[in-house]
């Protein structure tokens, strides 16, 4: 991820790189993404087709709450390989983006298992109720931006055998981990609003 | 080099076809930019000829009721997506880095990317017309009429596909000029020194940034509902229509500033260069242009005034709307401060920018009127508003483009543009424009509906219809007249010279058309319009700031080298789109051949090392 952009080499207005302003601003865009997803979700809550699988008959909040444990420590391993870089220890890099990619991945074998359950066991597919169509879309694309992110994380941990990633480079990393603590945050807002505020409200099931 | 980028040289050539197809400078991306999107302009026209020609007369069948459907929807969709937004993107690309003293903006090959996936998601998006029909539920796309089962086929598609494409393109460049312009300012232009016109491109480029991911959160609703059989819109599951109205035009009004901050920043530059006068109220003048953008995310209602959301909703919009005209009145009083007292030159661009204050004042009113609510229950749907969008978004927005093509053509091509040819479009568009839309006027408020296919003689709307499409020939002639001038221009125009208007901004301290790193020296700015508070110091020479502009010194700019990998990303995204509807292992192929351009980009160093 070297280039990823480019920079003509002479000083910043704001002294920042351009890099770093462009990761802010596109984080801004995705607040707006997930936001517009969130709230079709929560317009929807409640409505559907009688009959069908509810929120408080499929949602299991000890399995969702593990794996939003998992991705918690992952953002903390993100903070260490950032740590290791800007100090130069690339081997200590390596170690931790690796654990960083591992629990992003387990992350999502947790959801792929999700899924999984509430199709085969409840039944509950994106064309089954509009609970079915805003859970999956919304937690579904949460899902991708994890994926992007384990992509990108892994490319970061192969680049540094090329051996010309350096403290210099620390950049790199920083945007990547922008972005993984962005994914982070948002599955918090996702995890209270699907998950816990329904659920915690009505008593559990 | 890693092994992926030794597959295809790095391009080094500069000139030529692939110096244009593989080229980073932003001037030329400009260019590009402004062609390809007034070819589309132009093709957006030819489909209202083709709906006027259909309404001049009673009962007239010039095309079927289903081709007119599209025709409307295209008509509008055409010139909002592929007409006005990449044509004002073609003035930030042309000019914001010159009006900032910048050698070219923060992410060239960004911005390359940004251009190809515009020209390819805009072909795919009217390929339609060959491949089975193209949308035809008007351009906001009211579900269910757009659900499966009652939009059958594929136009529907290349709404969510191709608006979907576009968006990347849009918000890929607007996240660049942020950046661009937050960051590679001069030394000295602080924020409030900036020409009006970067600030307009940075309002515009915010909301372009925030809006357009709610669009895209629609689009993709929508394509699941109609490929997937999600329920998002599906009333039979218990799906509310009405959030598809709500994140449409949550969406659609800042899209609205989209189109005009820019027209308002482009006459805002030219009426001081040619009242031979500062700005009126440069502070004001900007924070009302903030202040537009930042309430156009709070009036998105008032377009769903008779949807039935009840008096409250309908008050608070009707409130806010009313409050968005203060900032636009406050900008149009400091136009006309500016000229105020000032040594007016009639030039060509300065005829179109106060045309442009002409008619929008008169679509300004006509808006007015919509806000409120039981007056805007009897406008919805008819001639009046179409009367209303065309006196904003052509008298407005067009105006103002036509006005900045005239005025940045010399600096762009170094030749000037017809002068007496210029006034003659001028006149054709002018008078041309009000024939056709002002007698929308009183066919509105007379009741005709818009989007209907025809009419019957005795409903009296016979006269001023025919009237309105007699207006389009004169509005063709005066488009044609341009075209012309455009074309002889470029190989017979009279030599601009550095500044042929004695203008304010950076830009014209540089020759015309500007060298590849624009600015020999990082100019260093004392004031606001520096530029020509330098020509009157007495500093800058008869050719600009005097610095030597001889080739041989400036060897040691290292600009971008060219790259293909912006091109194969979008032809990847393009080809991924097209895979959504027609086959899915082609959509596989996209997506792998955007990865192959992502991976192979990253790799590549922005400039080519010189053992090449």
């Amino acid at each position: 991820m070297a280039n990823i952009t480019e920079n003509t080499g002479h000083e910043t207005t704001t002294g920042l790189d351009h890099r770093k302003l462009l990761i802010w601003a596109f984080l801004g865009s995705e607040c707006m993404f997930f936001g517009s997803l969130i709230a079709t979700y929560l317009v929807y809550y409640g409505q559907g087709t009688p009959g069908t699988p509810t929120p408080l008959q499929v949602l299991d909040i000890p399995t969702t709450s593990t794996s939003t444990f998992v991705l918690l420590m992952s953002s903390f391993m993100m903070v260490m390989s950032y740590n290791a870089i800007s100090k130069g220890n690339v081997k200590n890099f390596r170690i931790w983006i690796m654990c960083t990619a591992i629990l992003g991945a387990t992350f999502l074998g947790f959801q792929f298992y999700e899924f999984r359950e509430f199709a085969v066991h409840y039944g509950l597919t994106p064309r089954t109720n509009l609970f079915g169509t805003t859970f999956f879309t919304t937690t579904g694309f949460h899902g991708a931006h994890v994926t992007v992110g384990v992509i990108w994380l892994v490319s970061l941990f192969l680049y540094s055998y090329r051996g010309d990633l350096t403290k210099d480079h620390g950049l790199m990393v920083d945007i990547a981990a922008l972005y993984w603590h962005f994914v982070d945050v948002v599955w918090i807002v996702i995890f209270t609003l699907v998950y816990l505020i329904p659920v915690g409200v009505s008593g559990g099931t | 080099m890693a092994s992926i980028s030794n597959v295809l040289r790095r391009p080094t050539s500069t000139t030529g076809v692939w110096g244009w197809i593989t080229t980073i400078d932003h001037k030329k991306i400009g260019i590009m930019y402004g062609v390809s999107s007034f070819t589309f302009f132009l093709i957006g026209g030819l489909e209202a000829f083709l709906i006027r020609l259909q309404l001049a007369r009673p009962e007239h069948a010039v095309v079927s009721p289903e081709i007119y459907s599209q025709l409307f929807t295209m008509h509008a969709l055409t010139m909002i997506f592929l007409g006005v937004m990449p044509l004002s993107a073609a003035f930030f690309n042309l000019v914001i880095p010159l009006m900032i003293g910048a050698r070219d903006v923060a992410f060239p090959r960004l911005n390359a990317l940004s251009l190809w996936i515009f020209i390819l998601g805009a072909l795919m998006f009217q390929s339609g017309w060959f491949l089975g029909g193209s949308p035809n539920s008007g351009w906001f796309a009211y579900a269910p009429l757009t659900s499966s089962t009652f939009s059958p086929g594929n136009g529907m598609d290349f709404y969510t596909l191709g608006l979907g494409v576009l968006g990347v393109s849009s918000v890929a460049a607007a996240l660049n000029f942020i950046v661009t312009i937050i960051n590679m300012r001069a030394p000295g232009m602080t924020l409030m020194r900036m020409p009006v016109f970067v600030w307009m491109t940075l309002v515009t480029s915010i909301l372009l940034v925030t809006a357009f991911p709610v669009i895209t959160v629609g689009l993709i609703e929508l394509f699941l509902d109609r490929r997937f059989g999600f329920n998002f819109f599906n009333p039979d599951a218990g799906a509310d229509v009405v959030l598809w109205q709500h994140l449409f035009w949550v969406f659609g009004h800042p899209e609205v500033y989209i189109l005009i901050l820019p027209a308002m920043g482009i006459v805002t530059e030219i009426l001081p260069t040619f009242s031979k006068k500062p700005l009126f109220g440069y502070p004001v003048i900007v924070f009302s242009g903030i202040a537009i953008g930042f309430m156009g995310w709070a009036v998105w209602s008032h377009h769903m005034f008779t949807v039935g959301l009840g008096p409250i909703a309908n008050s608070v919009f009707a409130l806010t709307t009313m409050t968005i005209a203060v900032p636009t009145g406050v900008k149009i009083f400091n136009w006309i401060g500016t000229m105020w007292g000032g040594n007016i030159e009639l030039k060509t661009p300065m005829l179109f920018s106060i045309g442009f204050i002409f008619l929008f004042i008169i679509g300004g009113l006509s808006g007015v009127m919509h806000s409120i609510a039981p007056s805007d229950a009897q406008q919805q749907d008819t001639y009046f508003i179409v009367a209303h969008i065309h006196y904003v978004l052509f008298g407005g927005s067009i105006f103002a483009i036509m006005s900045g093509i005239y005025y940045w053509f010399p600096k762009a091509s170094g030749r000037m543009l017809s002068e007496s040819i210029g006034k003659v479009s001028f006149w054709l568009m002018f008078i041309g424009m009000n024939v056709t839309f002002f007698p929308m006027h009183f066919l509105g408020m007379d009741g005709m509906p818009r989007r209907q296919y025809t009419y019957d003689s005795s409903y009296g709307w016979d006269f001023w219809n025919l009237v309105a499409t007699i207006g389009v020939f004169l509005l063709a002639a005066g488009v044609i007249a341009f075209v012309h001038n455009f074309f002889r221009s470029l190989r017979k125009g009279e030599i601009a010279g550095n500044d042929p208007w004695d203008a304010r901004t950076l830009e014209w301290s540089i020759p015309s058309p500007p060298p590849e790193y624009n600015f020999a020296e990082i100019p260093i700015v004392n004031s606001r319009d520096a530029f020509w508070e330098q020509k009157q110091r007495g500093e800058a020479g008869e050719q600009g700031t005097g610095a030597g502009y001889g080739e041989e010194e400036h060897h040691d700019i290292h600009m971008p080298s060219p790259s293909y990998w912006p091109l194969v990303m979008a032809i990847g995204l393009t080809a991924a789109a097209y895979g959504m509807l027609y086959s899915y292992p082609l959509a596989a192929l996209g997506a792998f051949v955007t990865m192959v351009g992502i991976y192979a980009w990253s790799m590549e160093p922005v400039t080519a090392s010189e053992d090449h």
